[in-house]
């Protein structure tokens, strides 16, 4: 087939455009919309039949005259024209410029929707990504080739967070290698922006200037005031620009995805459009493989070099957890961490509410060799403290503090301690993984040794250390 | 030809061909693709199809060719060890073939054509007898744990006229054949075909009377399943559905397990793939890999082929229960395979009832759940598939549909609790919201074959479980003070239960699998410590000073201190109980312990609101 154009549009509502007495179309084809004012608008054809072909238009279908609206079916499937000159780049949605450079040119370009990895050449991720963030690296550890996502509130400093993470992340055998080169060379950024505004945009550009990285970081941006639709490709391109750079330049690409709420709300929008039948709040039933596709895309593969570790942000409206977005990402990913605005509340930065925060690929990036023997207990003993801790506090805010015991009280001032020093670090501290071990030993020597019983008896006998005087 | 027609409209996995010969449940071929589906509709001379791959790229005008048979399995030697997707193509082979992105339209068989497998026929089986459908011709040493055998298919029956010498042979070699009452000729080979919407036949339904163990305290000693049961894990995100059902994997008493991956992770595939083989099954010696297979349809591959993966994986299940074999099947997750169901419905504008879920919900379920069970084979022998169903609500809701429906249907109800997760309390299971209606039939065999006060003991340490509760609900509200010493007492020996017994930590290389032996041995020490603490108290000894025992914090620790192997160390350990009471008891067995107590019974009354302070 020909690429042709029509100028049959039936109707067009809600990012839709129905088109009658067309050829027959592919599914999933690249279509151009040119509108009455001559402007092109890109499209994917979504449904197709003999005598009615859907659209769904990435610019959206506002203003579109049907009479004047010429569609030409471009007769290939969405791709992403790939180089290594993406780096340092600036793309819209769809991987065109959006820095007044001229567009990546290229023999090579892949389709935006991948193909899923056959399971059985997966590599399982096991290596430990040292963050400088106790929260993350002593009790929710980050491994290469993790989803690990970022769930946080309006107003909540996930951006802050994940921009520390970009600063501050590397291996931690490569602590001593000074080539600074060579790990930069293996090292790269996909930064996928949807719906976010111009000021966290930027936030991220100084960011990534100010830790010297701009040169690998390929940026795919949509901005608030952009057409909501391309929000749909933008997450499928920027994975597919990671895919190459992982799997064909064999480098660690860390994939920051913020915000993924605004995809699914895009998600919706269309689902709406073309009556798809809805499960919980309006999102339809296919949101969880959708997001699947997306997530599923990080990862290892056995004998490649590279990896995808991808960072997304969900933000949860109303902070809860329990919306779809949050929950069937939660489903999905390796874990999250969660930010709590109660420590935001109290100054503590970064926020991490660790109970609900999850890693679950932690268990074979730590311990003996890769971070350090007692690791996995002074994790789960922390937990376990601070959960007993969580429940004295309400215990507490009931029957007054004056009432409690005095092994309660030493829970209270664990959680404090706890908080304050262990999970309160600030944006520039960064600590070795150590030192986060270190520091747990020293907030847990505040409880009765008696009570720490997921630490064994010689970890308690080398590096318990209680106060002096604690009363 | 009547079997050829062509696309007319493509809408996500959902396409409708003219195809006016094709009969529901048929398979149809679509496109230059060549991607494969099934007719789930009729529309007068159309066909609608639902697609097992992604449909990108296909268009109106295609060809597509109806293949005259329903979805079928391949079932026979050298399906054990390995890893199929949810049309059970062999994902190794495949990435052998294609590389390590899954290509469309690729039609590879699940056993290997090529491999050459030692038969060796029955000998009690003469050429020129009556035989049918589930008789043994003979068997294959598939690997050492396995002893495969081949069994006629059923439907099939007839005059034995030829029987292979033992030898080696391929699953395509024909080894025997039949001919039935019509005259017709039956070869069969070691490979078989079976549909996998269609249950596998068998004389009758059996008794279920032989506790699944799986190694795992909650679930054995507080909610067991029987062999042949049917069993759910629900739980939100996070709280440990895969880590339990892959512990049931490892360590469970069962001959074959088959791991269905519905919808969720490749990494938890990889994980299974790569930690199996150098696991071995603590009864036999032999690497766990041996006895498992894996089905896989990951949450980023086609949602139709989702669907269809629970049924090839237990018809997979039911072909080795024929074979007299006790067989689990996983499956993470059952909500996966009903959103899919949802997907197409949705997509044929079927009325959606409850969360956009079709009418037909419950009932699928109902039929899926009811091909487990332990039955008498066709060849009067016994064997069971056991299934168990994780389940992942939307948010964490019990309520909704599937999880709802699952519950009315399933024996063992294993609910996960966000709190306990995020406590890190593993394996998370709420043993208020649990239940298991096989706790008689379990007790019958504990009784049997490790003491005869499991029942008991089992019942008095939950019942200190539920007692712990309602203390804690006072304690939430007027402080631990406001108890009496015996309630403080229950308190604690709840927590001792919980973080001594109830808590597994999966990871714990002396603790990850638990005997029986084992499980009872703690929970008769720990209900031991309780009843003497409980003892002491009686006769005046202040709670906080027993408390204060530092047997309290080592019993907690004899779980991951002593392995299943090391029972004699545990028991040598234990006995210490009985010095540090009988000191106790010297101390505090003098007759003016009194008043403490009096203080106790007037604390007791006040909390329980007999009295207002
Ligand atoms: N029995 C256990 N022992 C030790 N750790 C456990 C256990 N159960 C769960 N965990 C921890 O909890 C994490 C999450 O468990 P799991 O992956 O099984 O959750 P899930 O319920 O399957 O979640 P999802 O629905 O998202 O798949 C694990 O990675 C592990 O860290
Ligand atoms: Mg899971």
């Amino acid at each position: 087939m020909k690429a042709l154009e029509y100028r049959t549009a039936a109707w067009a509502r809600g990012g839709l455009l129905a088109m009658r007495n067309t050829p027959d179309v592919a599914l999933g084809d690249r279509v151009a919309v040119l509108d009455h004012l001559g402007k092109r608008r890109s499209g994917q054809v979504i449904r197709t039949s003999g005598e009615l072909v859907l659209i769904q238009v990435l610019e959206g279908t506002d203003n579109l005259d049907l009479e004047r609206t010429w569609v030409r079916f471009l007769d290939q499937p969405f791709e992403l024209t790939l180089a290594p000159e993406m780096m340092g780049r600036v793309f819209n949605g769809v991987g065109q410029p959006r820095d007044g450079r001229p567009p990546i040119v290229s023999r090579l370009s892949r389709n935006v929707n991948g193909a899923s990895i056959n399971p059985a050449a997966r590599a399982y991720p096991r290596e430990f990504i040292q963050t400088g963030i106790s929260t993350i690296d002593g009790m929710n550890t980050l491994v290469r080739g993790q989803k690990l996502p970022i769930f946080s509130g309006s107003g909540l400093p996930h951006n802050r967070l994940a921009a520390q993470i970009v600063r501050q992340a590397r291996l931690l055998h490569r602590e001593a290698t000074t080539d600074v080169a060579a790990t930069n060379q293996e090292f790269a950024l996909v930064f996928a922006a949807m719906g976010v505004s111009h000021s966290d945009a930027r936030y991220f550009e100084e960011s990534f200037e100010q830790s010297g990285v701009l040169g690998q970081v390929v940026t795919f941006i949509n901005l608030a005031d952009d057409p909501p639709i391309e929000r749909l490709i933008l997450p499928r391109v920027a994975l597919t620009c990671a895919e190459y750079l992982a799997f064909d330049l064999d480098k660690h690409v860390l994939v920051v995805m913020t915000d993924m709420t605004y995809y699914a709300e895009a998600l919706r929008e269309i689902a709406t459009a073309k009556g798809d039948v809805p499960s919980r709040k309006g999102f339809p039933g296919y949101l969880y493989s959708d997001l699947a596709e997306i997530y599923e895309r990080a990862g290892r593969i056995r004998g490649k070099e590279g990896s995808i570790t991808l960072i997304p942000v969900v933000s949860m409206p109303s902070d809860d957890i329990t919306h779809p977005v949050p929950d069937l990402t939660g489903y999905i990913t390796e874990g999250q961490i969660v930010l709590s605005r109660e420590l935001a509340a109290a100054g503590i930065q970064p926020p991490v509410a660790v109970l609900p925060s999850l890693s679950r690929l932690m268990k074979d990036g730590i311990g003996e060799g890769m971070t350090r023997e007692d690791h996995a207990r002074v994790a789960s003993q922390l937990f376990a403290s601070y959960a007993k801790a969580q429940e004295v506090r309400s215990l507490a805010a009931i029957i007054g503090a004056e009432e409690l015991s005095e092994e309660d009280n030493r829970y209270l001032q664990f959680a404090q301690a706890f908080e304050t020093r262990f999970v309160g670090q600030g944006e520039t501290e960064d600590r070795s993984i150590f030192d986060t071990l270190d520091l747990a030993w020293e907030v847990l020597s505040l409880l009765p040794r008696e009570v720490l019983t997921r630490l064994s008896e010689k970890d308690l006998d080398a590096r318990y250390r209680p106060a002096v005087s604690t009363q | 030809m009547s079997n050829a027609g062509t696309i007319l409209d493509i809408q996500g996995p959902i396409v409708t061909a003219r195809l006016p010969a094709a009969r529901t449940g048929e398979q149809v071929k679509l496109g230059a693709l060549g991607l494969m589906g099934e007719v789930i509709a009729r529309d007068e001379d159309c066909a609608v199809v639902q697609v097992y791959e992604n449909t990108e790229g296909l268009r109106p005008g295609e060809p597509a060719v109806a293949m005259g048979q329903p979805l079928s399995v391949e079932l026979g030697p050298g399906l054990l060890g390995g890893i199929f997707d949810g049309l059970q193509r062999p994902l190794e082979a495949m990435l052998a073939l294609t590389g390590e992105r899954i290509e469309r339209g690729l039609m590879i068989p699940a056993l290997a054509r090529d491999k050459r497998w030692a038969f060796a026929p029955a000998e009690n089986l003469h050429i020129g007898e009556q035989i049918k459908g589930g008789a043994i011709l003979g068997s294959v040493p598939e690997n050492p744990s396995m002893a495969h055998r081949i069994l006629i298919p059923p439907g099939i029956s007839g005059e034995l006229i030829d029987l292979v010498q033992a030898g080696d042979y391929t699953v395509d070699d024909v080894i025997a054949r039949v001919r039935d009452a019509q005259g017709q000729i039956h070869k069969l080979r070691l490979a078989s075909y079976w549909p996998v919407r269609k249950p596998r036949p068998f004389q009758g339904r059996d008794h279920a009377i032989q506790p699944l163990i799986t190694g795992q305290r909650i679930m054995d000693t507080f909610f067991p399943l029987l062999k042949g049961g049917k069993g759910a894990i629900p739980g939100p995100f996070g709280a440990g559905k895969t880590v339990l059902q892959q512990q049931i994997a490892r360590w469970s008493d069962a001959h074959i397990v088959i791991y269905v991956g519905c919808g969720e992770r490749g990494n938890e595939l990889t994980d299974v793939l790569d930690s199996f083989p150098k696991l071995t099954d603590p009864r036999s010696g032999r690497p766990l890999m041996e006895r498992t297979l894996l089905v896989a349809n990951t949450s980023n591959m086609p949602v139709v082929a989702r669907e269809v993966s629970v049924y090839v994986g237990m018809t997979i299940a039911e072909y080795f229960r024929d074979q007299g074999l006790d067989v689990v099947m996983v499956a993470d997750s059952t909500s996966r395979w009903a959103e899919a169901l949802r997907e197409v419905a949705g997509r044929l504008g079927q009325m959606p009832v409850e969360e956009g879920y079709p009418a037909y919900l419950g009932s699928t379920l109902a039929a899926f759940y009811e091909r487990a069970g332990r039955v008498e084979t066709l060849n009067g022998d016994h064997g069971s598939v056991t299934l168990i169903g994780a389940v992942s609500p939307p948010g964490g809701d019990f309520s909704e549909p599937v999880t709802s429906h699952t519950k009315d249907i399933i024996q063992t109800f294993w609910a996960l609790s966000k709190d306990l997760a995020d406590a890190r309390h593993y394996p998370a299971v709420d043993w208020l919201e649990s239940f298991s209606l096989f706790v008689d039939t379990a007790a019958r065999w504990w009784h049997e074959n490790v003491d005869e006060d499991w029942l008991l003991l089992r019942n008095r340490a939950l019942r200190l479980l539920t007692e712990a509760e309602e203390l804690n609900r006072i304690v939430n509200l007027v402080g631990v003070e406001a108890l009496s010493g015996q309630q403080r007492w229950t308190l604690e020996s709840a927590k001792l239960i919980r973080e001594g017994l109830l808590q597994q930590s999966a990871l714990e290389p002396k603790d990850s699998f638990c005997s029986p032996q084992k499980q009872f041995m703690l929970l008769k020490l720990m209900l031991d410590i309780h009843a003497r603490g409980a003892d002491m108290l009686t006769l005046g000894m202040p709670v906080r000073e027993l408390l204060r025992l530092p047997l309290l914090a080592e019993a907690r620790r004899w779980k991951i201190t002593f392995s299943s192997d090391e029972m004699k160390s545990l028991e040598q350990e234990a006995v210490k109980i009985v010095p540090v009471f009988d000191a106790l008891r010297a101390e505090y067995a003098s007759p003016s312990a009194s008043k403490d107590q009096a203080e106790d019974e007037f604390r007791a009354q006040i909390s329980m609101g007999t009295g207002t302070p």
